[in-house]
Parts: structure tokens; sequence; C-alpha cells
């Protein structure tokens, strides 16, 4: 009962994450939502993935949404819906009870533990092309990362590029004068 | 009523599903609708995790998850990087007026 309690609370969570006017408040709610998961994942005996789920889910992803909410600003949108609102509910709800009724209809009876396994086992041995995938994820979103949050150079084009010229000209000649004022060294 | 653990983690599976898809519909900031996908992500990791316990296998139930965690966060980075990208450029998160092929 504790982890129906739990789920409740995330999905109210989630919508409270959907209906927040401010970003912030917006990635808070979805740190609660994280934190609530791993919650369950941990009552559901997967230690391991709610420790991670904790640290990257509920860290690391609530900073990287502060640090770009603070880069690209809070600011509230006007009131305003992609579809129609009573739409957009009709057909989430609608989508709600197919799904439910779908999977809820379809439970599959109870299965027992058909073995010892352990978690590093199957997973550094069994999944070894998933851990190749996910190393190679990871440096694709670091590169993508970096690439993306770039400032952008501006090209030299117009007038940056006549003042960069016009500059390099005046050092020049000064250099040339200077050299010719300079006495010559006696022999 | 006494539900099972499996039928608890379904629940929360619709729940999840269900207000992501609807946060996907009615959301217009950009950053917000990478919020719906890491809601619908959660609802992904809820599954296997509870689809793993029900079928004694909790530990490959596991590893598939976290392969869903790596991904899902590899999108939230980049998702969020696009996003801040975006304001700079056009200043504004608004997908409604990013959109540029308007027929």
């Amino acid at each position: 009962m504790l982890s129906l309690l739990l789920i409740v609370v995330a999905v109210v969570f989630a919508f409270q994450a959907i209906r927040a006017r401010g970003l912030i408040a917006s990635a808070l709610w979805l740190a609660g939502v994280s934190a609530l998961t791993a919650l369950v994942l941990y009552l559901y005996g997967a230690h391991t993935l709610a420790v991670i789920e904790l640290s990257v889910g509920t860290g690391l992803v609530t900073v990287l949404f502060v640090l770009a909410i603070n880069i690209a600003g809070d600011n509230p949108m006007a009131a305003g819906w992609i579809v129609p609102l009573p739409l957009a509910i009709g057909v989430s709800v609608l989508f709600v009870l197919v799904l439910g009724w779908f999977v809820l209809s379809a439970l599959p009876a109870p299965a027992t533990a058909s073995g010892e396994t352990v978690f590093s086992d199957i997973f550094w041995q069994g999944r070894g092309l998933d851990v190749l995938v996910q190393v190679v994820l990871i440096f694709s979103g670091v590169l993508g990362f970096l690439g993306l949050l770039a400032e952008v150079k501006a090209p030299l084009g117009g007038s940056l590029a006549e003042s960069v010229t016009s500059g390099r000209d005046l050092e020049l000649k000064a250099l040339e004068e200077q050299l010719l004022e300079e006495p010559e060294s006696p022999e | 009523m006494n539900l099972s653990p499996f039928t608890i983690g379904l629940i929360g599976v619709v729940g999840l599903l269900g207000v992501g898809f609807y946060g996907l519909l009615v959301s217009r900031n950009l950053i917000k609708i990478v919020v719906c996908l890491q809601i619908l992500a959660k609802a992904a990791l809820l599954a296997l995790v509870a689809a793993g316990q029900a079928a004694g296998q909790i530990d490959l139930g596991q590893s598939l998850a976290l392969t869903v965690i790596v991904a899902d966060t590899i999108v939230a980075v980049m998702g969020i990087a696009l996003g801040v990208q975006i304001r700079r450029r056009t200043g504004t998160l608004d997908v409604r007026k990013l959109s540029s092929l308007r027929g």
C-alpha cells in the first residue's frame, strides 16, 4: 500500500510539474517525481537502480534544468494552448482509460524467480552491448551539450572585418615609423 | 482490495503516461516539453522494473532500465541545450512562434 501511495503522489507531482507557471517550479516538481519514483523502485527491490535514479534523475537533471532556466530566463508565457484544452483533456482521459483497460485486463500471472542472478553479472556480461551503447550515448551527449551551449562567434564580415584590417594597418605603420626613427647603430 | 505490486506499478505507469501525454498536448514552452518527456520516461522506467519484479527477474529489469535512464538523461541534456540556443537566437521558447513552415 505504501508503493500505491507513493505512486499516486508521484502522479500528482507530475501534474503539478505541467501546471506550474514558472519553469523553476516545474523543474522542482519533476525532481519530486524522480525522487518518488526512486523510492518505488527501492520498494520493488531494484536498489542499485533506485540509487542511480536518485542521483541522476533527481540530482543531475534538476541541476541541468536550473542552469538552463537561469541562462534562458524564466518568463511565464501568456495563456494559450497548442490544442484546445477540452480536446486535450478528452484525448488524455481516453488514452488513460484505453491503456488502463488494455494493460490491466491482460495481467500475467506472477512468476517465480527462475534462478539466482546478480545485477552486475547481467549488466556487465549479459548486456555488454547495452553498456557500449550507454558509453557512446554519454560521450555524444557531453559533446553535443558542449557544442550547443558554446557561445556563437560572429563571422568576420562587414564592419568587423574592416575594423580588424584597419587596426592592423595602423599597427604596421607605427612599427615602420618606429624603425625609421631609430638611430643607426655605430659600426 | 488486494493489489499486487505489479498492478500497482501498472497503475503508476498508466497515470504517468497519461499526465505526460496531456502535458505534451498543452505545453508550449520548449523546456516544459522536455519536462513532459522526462515524465514519460519515468513511466517507462517503472514499467520495466515492475515487469522484471513480476517475472522474478528484477536484475534483468534493472539492467534494461539503466539504459533507459542513460538515454533519458541524454535526451534531457540535448533538449535543454537546444532550448538555450533557440532562446539565444530567436528570443523565445514558445514552440508556436518557432515554426517557420506555416501554411
